[in-house]
């Protein structure tokens, strides 16, 4: 079985914002948001046809400024959040907002066009997520089942629960919180867990990781020292409720059962720099993607530690013959390793994601504005599936 | 001739002839008689002596000859001789017979006197025999008399000679009644003296008589009387026996007497064993005594030795006394003093332990070693006596338990030893450097470590290698021969040690910390070198010294230098490299620090290199001086000769100005990142927190490679105004013209740097680099 080569998208200017169009779930779509200060800054949109090998891009210009991160609503394809710089004469005011990209775009049917400064068009601003009070930006999360309504900002040292309202065209502060404690404390990530009917966030800030419900907007754990430096990127395991992988520049990559917070359950140390992006697979969570400074992609088989321990148990009802079923359960549990090292990117690699559409694809984003979208092995998925 | 006359008067002595017989034979008659005499004792023999080589005796012709013809001799002289020839012949024969008549004459003559005297002496002896023929006549008719009175003596004694007999039986049958009779009283006295010896003899023989008449009244009474005397005496020597004064010996005597009194074999056992266990255990209870709470306990030699004297002399008494005296009680007497010398001998054993393992924390091996050699010398009598009781194994088990717990005590020391040995080095590199003092260098602190522990090793295996000497009882027990050397000593002591001197090392490594605060980064550089120290000479020098001294005779699988080597290399690598993790983080937070609080919108325009360079370029140096304390140099890449000249001015003037080209047009993006791309294509990734070699040129890189890509990261994470970046230039320009001296290959630096300016460029809203000449007047005035 042969794997398909890795497809190769170049954009113009230093990226670092990537984000799948959660909200879609037939087509493979990654927005890309660029940093540029001298010029417009971007959002490409990237439509990638598995079949053919494709890419196909439409560009929307952000004129707002430069994106630092992204997030797709999870409900609606054409609504976005983004977080960027805002540059006056001696300010850089990190600032969020929600956008509404144009009709004809949400779905990436159109043809690319041959010039594609002509026909940039630009993103409908719904709302901003005002917060001069709070500092600056620096992630919006999205609540991930919900309806599109809730979102999450992290400002400086401040949580904001943001309720949008009909159309998205204004947001009200629902609730908030701050960290208290020495020093200047700033958020670096956070995410929304997909457990407990949405009621938690998970969010690092320095060398620790907290959670947070959002009912109460109140702390319920806290990690301490989870990494050596400072935390970059955390991820929920979509199907196991207490888990949540976390990394940082200690060059490591850990993964946490919340329950217990003296020790992490596992930890990887497979990159040569910071690791600056850990995602899940959103349905196979033994699979687990980091992006690193090493300008290395690493895809990892976490099977002791996933939902599927012993491999995919097929239901009772799908086998027919039993006795292939028993076998099938008695197998041995996996061993955790490192299923592939991608080295198409010759910058830091500041963004990994996985397709909303299609598991078994995922996408990184190297700051010289690299897009690599890749695939799962196909040995791998086979053996997942089958 | 001559000689056969010569032999004639012996032949005719001969008893075959008799006297009168000898005649003046003619000479041919002597001859036939001769020839005959010589035919009998074998022809060839007389032949042989007389006539060597003489003609054939068949010859008629020959003079001498068995055969001799006259008539045909005649003839042959007449025909064949001359007459001369036959004158003389005639002459010579005349002349021979002559001769011999003469000879033959004499002969006759004193024969015929020798007859004559002969038969006068036999007529004279046929007298006398006649005379004594009488006498002997009488002789028998006297002795006839003789028997005749004899045999009438005999008739009248006899009647008297049986009344005698009767009454010497009677005599003695009366002495033996007294004797009984007299019993009772004797053995009183006896008993009354204390002579139990004497008591017991005499009842020994009266019972059985007393015992065949008891039927009569008379020896009844003398019987009960005996049986209460005995009965009395039996409690009385029991009484002795019991009384705790007296010494075995005594007690044995005691034990024989009552055993000769018929006392039960099978309770005498049971009481010599309870009391003997009544002593013995006095003996174990003054050792408890000695063990106890509060001890101003002797010394462990001493402990064994009373132990020794006390209790397993004591044992050994009783045992031989016990086999001495129930032998007679087959296997299970045997398996009764088993019994018991393995319940006591098993107390005396809890207690040794108790008082060894009092001793575990002691230091002195010597005495230790001296003590288990008693102790085990004084088992093996007692073992010897009480094979089944399996004492002497149970000792040697003791002894090696307390060997394998003293290799156990000693491995323990000398992880303690290293331990404290890095507590010192830690209060020495963490003491205040007093001004005018210098505290002991690195490579002092090196040496003192390594030196101490070298001797804690040295002395633990002079200390262990007591139990293997010569003199040792146990030291040729199969298990200090082998397992104790090859296991014992080299794999658990030294090798075990080694292993945890790499465990304990390499655990500063992953402290739980991580934040590098916890062990100082000099301790571990410090004992990167050891480890490495130890790779390259130290642990095979330990072993070679190890398997000197204790000549592993033991086949069992050694752990081979290499691996421990390999294990030991492994650990300096993982120091090595955590000691750059370490020290390029303390470097790069100061680095974060400096690019994260400072606002470079709206900095002023630089006049000077940032102070946190300067402390960087300060730090590194420092770093580099610590690590040259220990490591060697290394080897760098050629240098080109005007490495701090090298100024950004190339990079400004061409690639610069390609790459911010202030036009922008939609279709030129694409270039904006070509020439940095084109560059990355022709340098080799950079492994940031790569392993490192052992060389200080190697050290150095990976903790400047750190540095350097965190500056980058954090200058890329900001927004420079036109004055910010100029600062990052002059700061670049500052560490490029103080850095590349550390690292193997200048280029790495300068590509980190550039890609640091070219990011804070790129980050730039307004880019206007400063002019390379100026840039460097600050960094020269800096």
């Amino acid at each position: 079985m042969e794997d398909d080569a890795p497809v190769i998208y170049g954009l113009e200017f230093q990226a670092r914002a990537l984000t799948p169009q959660t909200a879609e779930t037939d087509a493979i779509r990654f927005l890309v948001g660029t940093q540029s200060l001298k010029y417009d800054n971007q959002i490409h949109i990237i439509d990638f046809d598995d079949e053919n090998n494709i890419i196909n891009k439409n560009v929307l210009l952000h004129q707002a400024g430069e994106i630092w991160h992204m997030s797709a609503s999870p409900a609606d394809k054409g609504v976005l959040a983004t977080c960027y710089n805002k540059t006056s004469d001696s300010r850089v005011q990190a600032c969020a907002a929600v956008w509404r990209m144009p009709k004809e775009l949400e779905s990436g049917s159109h043809e690319s066009p041959d010039d594609p400064a002509s026909t940039a068009q630009t993103l409908e601003l719904l709302c901003h997520l005002d917060n001069s009070a709070q500092g600056n930006v620096a992630c919006v999360v999205w609540e991930p089942m919900g309806d599109g309504k809730k979102v999450i900002s992290l400002a400086d040292s401040h949580i904001l629960l943001w309720d949008l309202q009909p159309s998205s065209s204004q947001a009200v502060l629902a609730s908030s919180a701050a960290l208290e404690g020495r020093g200047q404390l700033k958020f670096t990530a956070g995410r929304w867990s997909p457990h407990h009917n949405c009621t938690q966030v998970a969010t690092a800030s320095d060398t620790t990781l907290r959670g947070w419900d959002t009912r109460s907007m109140s702390q319920i754990y806290c990690i301490e020292n989870a990494h050596g430096q400072l935390v970059r990127d955390l991820d929920f395991n979509p199907n196991k409720q207490y888990y949540l992988a976390s990394c940082g520049d200690d060059c490591k990559v850990k993964f946490w059962d919340t329950r217990n917070v003296t020790e992490p359950v596992k930890t990887l140390e497979e990159h040569s720099h910071w690791v600056w992006s850990v995602r899940y697979n959103h349905s196979h969570d033994q699979l687990v993607l980091t992006g690193s400074s090493d300008s290395r992609v690493i895809l990892s088989n976490m099977v002791s530690i996933s939902s599927e321990p012993f491999g995919h148990l097929v239901d009772e009802d799908d086998v027919s013959d039993p006795e292939e079923h028993h076998a099938e359960k008695s197998k041995e549990p996996l061993q955790d390793n490192v299923i592939a090292t991608y080295e198409e990117h010759e910058d830091s690699v500041y963004a990994v994601d996985w397709a909303s559409a299609d598991p078994w694809l995922f996408a990184s984003l190297s700051y010289d504005g690299r897009l690599v979208i890749n695939r799962v092995p196909r040995a791998l998925k086979y053996h997942i599936l089958l | 001739m001559a000689a056969a006359a010569a032999v004639g008067p012996g032949l005719g002595s001969g008893p075959g002839d008799s006297p009168e017989g000898p005649e003046a034979d003619a000479p041919e008659r002597r001859r036939k008689a001769h020839g005959m005499l010589k035919l009998y004792y074998g022809l060839s023999e007389g032949e042989a002596a007389g006539h060597p080589a003489g003609p054939d005796p068949l010859d008629p012709t020959d003079l001498n000859g068995a055969h001799f013809d006259p008539e045909v001799y005649l003839d042959k002289l007449r025909r064949e001789c001359p007459l001369a020839q036959l004158m003389d012949s005639e002459t010579d024969m005349v002349r021979q017979i002559r001769a011999l008549d003469s000879d033959m004459q004499t002969l006759v003559y004193e024969n015929y006197n020798k007859f004559i005297s002969a038969t006068d002496t036999i007529r004279k002896m046929k007298n006398d025999f006649r005379k004594m023929e009488d006498e002997m006549d009488r002789l028998a008719t006297n002795m006839a008399v003789i028997t005749n009175f004899s045999a009438r003596i005999s008739a009248t004694l006899q009647d008297r000679h049986e009344r005698i007999t009767k009454l010497a039986g009677v005599h003695a049958l009366l002495r033996k009644l007294q004797f009984l009779f007299e019993l009772p009283s004797r053995l009183t006295k006896c008993v009354e003296l204390g002579a139990y010896g004497q008591a017991v003899r005499y009842q020994g023989r009266a019972r059985a008589v007393l015992q065949q008449y008891q039927h009569l009244p008379s020896f009844r009474a003398i019987q009960d009387d005996c049986q209460v005397i005995t009965a009395r005496l039996a409690q009385q020597l029991r009484q002795r026996f019991r009384e705790g004064c007296s010494g075995a010996p005594e007690q044995a005597e005691c034990v024989e007497l009552l055993l000769a009194l018929g006392e039960p074999a099978e309770e005498l056992c049971e009481e010599f064993l309870a009391h003997a266990r009544g002593r013995l255990e006095e003996e174990l209870s003054s050792l408890e005594a000695e063990l106890g709470p509060s001890p101003p306990a002797p010394d462990v030699l001493e402990f064994t030795d009373r132990g020794g004297n006390g209790f397993v002399g004591g044992l050994c008494q009783v045992a031989a006394a016990y086999q001495e005296l129930f032998a007679a009680q087959g296997p299970a007497g045997a398996e009764k003093l088993a019994a018991f010398a393995q319940e006591l001998g098993g107390r005396y054993f809890a207690l040794v332990e108790r008082r060894l393992a009092q001793e575990q924390g002691g230091s002195d091996n010597s005495l230790l070693v001296r003590a288990l050699d008693r102790f085990h010398r004084r088992l093996r009598a007692p073992g010897a006596l009480l094979a089944a009781a399996g004492l002497s194994e149970s000792a040697t088990e003791i002894v090696e338990q307390v060997a394998r717990e003293r290799l156990s005590h000693h491995l323990q020391g000398l992880k303690a030893a290293f331990l404290s040995s890095l507590t010192d080095v830690r209060q020495a590199l963490a003491a205040p450097r007093l001004a005018g003092k210098e505290g002991p260098s690195l490579a002092e602190l090196l040496a003192n470590v390594a030196s101490s522990i070298l001797s804690h090793i040295k002395a633990s295996l002079a200390s262990v290698h007591l139990f293997t000497a010569k003199e040792v009882s146990f030291s040729n027990k199969p298990y200090f021969r082998g397992e104790f050397c090859s296991q014992g000593v080299r794999e658990g002591l030294i090798v075990g040690f080694i292993r945890s001197m790499c465990q304990t090392a390499q655990s500063f490594c992953d402290s739980p910390g991580e934040k590098g605060g916890a062990t100082p980064p000099a301790l571990l550089l410090l004992l990167s070198r050891l480890c490495l120290d130890y790779e390259t000479a130290t642990i095979s020098y330990i072993l070679t010294l190890t398997d000197e001294q204790f000549l592993v005779q033991d086949q069992s699988p050694v752990t081979p230098v290499s691996t421990l080597c390999a294990e030991a290399r492994e650990t300096a690598r993982r120091l090595l490299t955590h000691y750059v993790k370490v020290q390029g983080l303390v470097i790069s937070q100061m680095l974060r620090k400096s690019v994260e609080t400072r606002d470079w919108l709206s900095t002023l325009e630089p006049r000077n290199v940032r102070a946190v360079m300067k402390r960087v370029v300060e730090d590194t140096t420092a770093i580099d001086v610590q690590v040259g304390l220990l490591y060697e140099e290394g080897v760098r890449k050629a240098q080109s000769s005007d490495s701090s000249k090298r100024t950004f001015s190339v990079y400004s003037s061409s690639r610069q100005q390609g790459r911010y080209a202030p036009s922008y047009t939609p279709s030129a993006p694409m270039d904006t990142n070509l020439l940095s791309n084109i560059q990355k294509l022709f340098s080799e990734r950079i492994d940031v927190f790569s392993p490192v070699e052992f060389n200080k040129v190697s050290v150095l890189t990976g903790i400047i490679k750190i540095s350097l890509k965190t500056l980058l990261e954090c200058v890329r994470l900001r927004t420079f105004g036109r004055f910010g970046l100029q600062q990052v230039q002059v700061d670049c320009h500052f560490l490029q013209l103080y850095l590349w001296r550390f690292v193997a290959d200048e280029e790495l630096v300068h590509l980190l740097l550039d890609e640091v300016v070219a990011s804070a460029a790129l980050r730039c809203p307004d880019p206007v680099p400063m002019e390379p000449s100026v840039v460097e007047v600050i960094c020269e005035r800096g």
